[in-house]
């Protein structure tokens, strides 16, 4: 018996020309769908780092006020006794003849900031000026002032709307029309620490800190690091313990951020009793923190060395720690190297477990050591994104720019000593 | 003498003891072929001798210590009259407090001032006995060493067995790590439990960890219903699947499949940049350019849109998940062999047909994984909410209304004074705990899955 043939004898291939158009169509639609999709993810890296330099760029210039400082010979003679904080503000009273209430004179005074007498008193000190007359002192202009030359205070708004009174504006307007108001480079940025006032607020409290800390992470988890992997590497025998290390490893390298904060505060502050806020306890947490990621760094790196080095070296004669110490590790290192590099560009930009090794403090001083009080880069960036004023935001975005700088440059160092290392066997 | 010159001079002994037996064990021979060892051996084992006990001896002190100083001091806080308003213990922490505070010192009264001097003494005069202590135990060790010192000796063998052991103790580092997360997330949260039921904890509607300063005021007592936390949590990170999801998958598979390898090495460290970004820097840019876009795009069709809308820290999120995805996906699709490409094609499909319905099924379960260990990322992530969402607990499905995380009321509960046995602090480990179980579960279940399929197709 002969099965019969199926009736319908049109069920192949649909191959008309209109199927084929609207599949080359799909096709292209899916590739272009895939393009498209990478073009949303860069530019959304080209929004964020063009609105952080955009907001950032203007807070490496800040706006500076000459006034004519008079000033006796006798206060010249001893400059550590005059009374700079008088001098000042009669400097700036003889400018403004007609200010005359006491609430008009604290307006005009409101122009500086509030540390120019420390900044006058500096510029006769440096410059070694011996004596008396008129001199042209060029010191820092208040937040307000500063926000205005910049453009963010809007003039057209009701008096009561703004932060800066009319008559102050006609102060301003005064100065400028005599020239007296320029915007210079904002030393001050990189050579202050942290302050309530945006002006004389700056970053290098918060850079010291991080490099103090990033020290300790380093010298922590990196040789440690190192030791734990060519122990799992090469010295470990592959059994149970080995598997619950290695998985163990793997999960603590996704565990997130903030537990280890969680682990710092409880164990290494409540427990060990390390000073809060200090780089020493910080450090430690961010030494476990990037621990799996140099054991896991470090282990690919050994993996790579062959195993022919190994058997040379065992062949001589020399022992296994030999082989290892003598032959493996060195050709291994520049690996290890990058490894650690970026662990510590990541633990550079960690925030969350240091807030809760306290390290969110306002620190006005430049840390000197270990177990001083400090505050780092990121958390600096969050504690000024949270203040109110205006003036903030500029220097955060600033701060943002250095820190992104600094990681840039790490990532940079380590993929060219990957490429300049790198050996193909 | 502080820390840094103590070390200073230990190093300097240490190697010291290095050259000691390196130069021991020369002279000791008239041909160093004699030797069974290399000298550096015989260096090391000295070393090693004056190391080991005077390290001991350190961390055995810093126990120690502290519980003498306390007890001699209790002695002499017996005899003082300041005993009858405080405890001895109170007034031990006032002394040590003083200790440090000089400013304080200067107000402080005469029978403290002369505790607190000898509080001084005891802990000067601890420090040079420790550093004698440890140097006499130090150079005990060198002098036995020296006794075992000879040219027959197996010096490498006893040096490596030393190295190899501390070898061995970096990597059960990372062991203790982990035995300590949990360990001091299970002792704190026992102790909240003690306090605040599981249940009412894990399955509560209503969160406020305010516990008011006296008894007698409203709300003496907050409430701990983790639950608008948690769906919160997962507002958010939906949120940033949303976006992360098909545009990392998309990009994986345009850069697996389509790109040429030039543009492919080019763009996926480009797109791995976004996950080297900060977070502190996406919780700026979702709080201060984001959110205010979406404010005013959404008052402008007349919605009402709170500051700290759910939507923009998920949207910012979501920016950041977008590489864990699309890097991973990128590697899986790429293991999938050629021969099932090849397979298709034959068939006469075209690339896209065969994507879809052969490529990406096979990678499915990698991609799951790699979607499992975003999902985790976005849960544990903290500075992006802790600066665009919101504080308030509210139980609520409309991403325009400010939400709250798990990991934004760990960072409030414990930033700034705490106590550590009020409820308000210690929930802040229990939520921890959560957060720990929950995304090492994650985490687990991803590599099981990733792992499985790599097995399949080597």
């Amino acid at each position: 018996m002969i099965n019969p043939m199926p009736k319908s004898i049109d069920r192949g291939p649909n191959l008309s020309a209109e199927r084929f158009v609207k599949r080359y169509r799909s096709e292209k639609c899916f590739k272009y769908l895939g393009l498209f999709a990478i073009g949303i993810a860069l530019s959304m890296l080209i929004v964020l780092t063009s609105s952080i330099i955009f907001k950032g760029h203007s807070a490496f210039w800040q706006t500076h006020i000459a006034i004519d400082v008079q000033i006796t010979s006798e206060d010249v003679a001893s400059i550590s006794n005059a009374n700079f904080r008088g001098i000042t503000r009669t400097s700036i009273r003889s400018e403004f003849p007609e200010v005359k209430s006491r609430r008009d004179k604290k307006q005009l005074y409101k122009l500086f900031s509030n540390g120019i007498s420390f900044e006058i008193k500096e510029y006769f000190f440096k410059n070694k000026i011996q004596s008396g007359g008129i001199y042209r002192v060029w010191v820092k202009a208040s937040a307000d002032i500063d926000m205005l030359r910049k453009g963010f205070i809007n003039r057209d708004l009701e008096e009561t709307n703004r932060r800066i009174s009319d008559k102050q504006l006609k102060w301003y307007d005064q100065l400028d029309q005599e020239g007296r108001i320029e915007k210079k480079f904002n030393v001050t940025f990189f050579t202050a620490a942290d302050s309530r006032e945006p002006e004389q607020a700056g970053i290098l409290g918060a850079l010291v800190g991080s490099i103090l800390t990033l020290f300790i992470t380093l010298i922590l988890s990196f040789p440690i690091g190192v030791g734990a992997a060519i122990y799992l590497e090469e010295f470990a025998k592959k059994n149970y313990w080995s598997d619950l290390i290695e998985v163990n490893i793997n999960n603590l390298a996704a565990v997130p951020s903030i537990v280890f904060g969680l682990l710092g505060l409880a164990v290494l502050l409540n427990w060990f009793g390390m000073p809060r806020s200090a780089p020493i306890a910080g450090g430690a947490v961010l030494a476990l923190m990037t621990l799996p990621t140099i054991i896991i760094s470090s282990r690919s790196a050994l993996k790579a060395v062959p195993p022919s080095i190994r058997e040379a070296a065992l062949g001589m004669g020399a022992s296994r720690l030999q082989t290892m110490l003598h032959h493996v590790v060195p050709l291994a290192m520049p690996g290890m190297l990058t490894g650690a590099i970026i662990g510590m560009a990541q633990a550079l930009g960690e925030t969350a477990p240091l807030l809760m090794m306290g390290m969110v403090a306002f620190i006005v001083d430049v840390p000197g050591n270990l177990t001083d009080a400090a505050t780092v880069l990121p958390v600096q960036i969050f504690l000024w994104a949270d203040a109110p004023e205006r003036a903030f935001v500029e220097r955060t975005s600033a701060a943002i720019m250095v820190l992104l700088l600094f990681l840039v440059t790490m990532n940079l160092v380590a993929i060219l000593l990957r490429k300049h290392f790198e050996r193909r066997w | 003498m502080n820390t840094f010159s103590f070390i200073c001079i230990f190093l300097i002994v240490l190697s010291g003891a290095y050259i000691f037996g390196h130069r021991y064990a020369l002279s000791s021979v008239k041909n160093s072929t004699e030797l069974h060892s290399l000298p550096s051996y015989h260096g090391f084992y000295v070393a090693i001798w004056f190391a080991f006990p005077a390290l001991i001896v350190l961390v055995f002190w810093y126990f120690i210590e502290p519980i003498i100083i306390k007890s001699i001091l209790l002695e002499s806080i017996r005899t003082t009259a300041l005993l009858g308003s405080t405890t001895p213990d109170l007034l031990l922490n006032d002394i040590k407090n003083l200790a440090t505070n000089s400013f304080a010192l200067k107000s402080a009264s005469a029978v403290k001032l002369e505790l607190v001097n000898r509080y001084l003494e005891l802990k000067s005069l601890g420090i040079y006995l420790k550093i004698v202590i440890l140097f006499s135990i130090g150079m005990l060790g060198i002098f036995i060493a020296r006794k075992k010192l000879s040219p027959k000796m197996r010096a490498r063998q006893s040096v490596e067995r030393v190295f190899t052991l501390v070898l061995g103790v970096c990597s059960i580092i990372a062991i203790l790590t982990t035995i300590g997360i949990v360990l001091s997330l299970l002792f704190e949260s026992i102790r909240f439990f003690n306090k605040v039921s599981p249940a009412e904890f894990l399955f509560g509607l209503h969160w406020s960890p305010q516990t008011a300063l006296r008894s007698d005021q409203i709300g003496a007592s907050g409430a701990f219903g983790a639950v608008p936390i948690f769906a919160g949590t997962l507002l958010i990170t939906l949120i940033a699947m949303i976006v992360a999801i098909p545009i990392g998958l998309l990009s994986a598979i345009y850069m697996a499949e389509y790109a040429s390898p030039k543009f492919r090495n080019w763009i996926k460290p480009t797109l791995e940049i976004l996950a080297g970004v900060p977070t502190v820097v996406y919780g700026f840019f979702a709080a201060l350019t984001v959110a205010p876009v979406i404010r005013g795009f959404g008052e402008s069709m007349g919605l009402s849109v709170a500051s700290e809308s759910a939507l923009a820290a998920g949207l910012v999120m979501g920016v950041m998940i977008i590489p864990f995805i699309s890097s991973l996906s990128d590697d899986i699709i790429n293991a999938v062999p050629q021969s099932l490409r090849d397979g298709s094609y034959a068939m006469g499909a075209t690339k896209s047909e065969t994507i879809k319905k052969v490529v990406l099924p096979a990678a499915l379960p990698g991609i799951a994984g790699s979607i499992l260990l975003a999902v985790s990322r976005a849960i544990g992530e903290t500075m992006i909410v802790v600066m665009a969402a919101g504080l308030a607990a509210k139980l609520t499905a409309n991403p325009l209304e400010a939400v709250t995380t798990v990991t934004v009321q760990i960072v409030t509960l414990l930033v700034g004074d705490q106590e550590f046995d009020s409820p308000k602090t210690l929930a802040a480990f229990a939520l921890g705990l959560v957060l720990f179980v929950v995304t090492l579960i994650l985490n687990i279940v991803a590599l099981i899955i990733v792992r499985k399929y790599r097995e399949k197709y080597d």
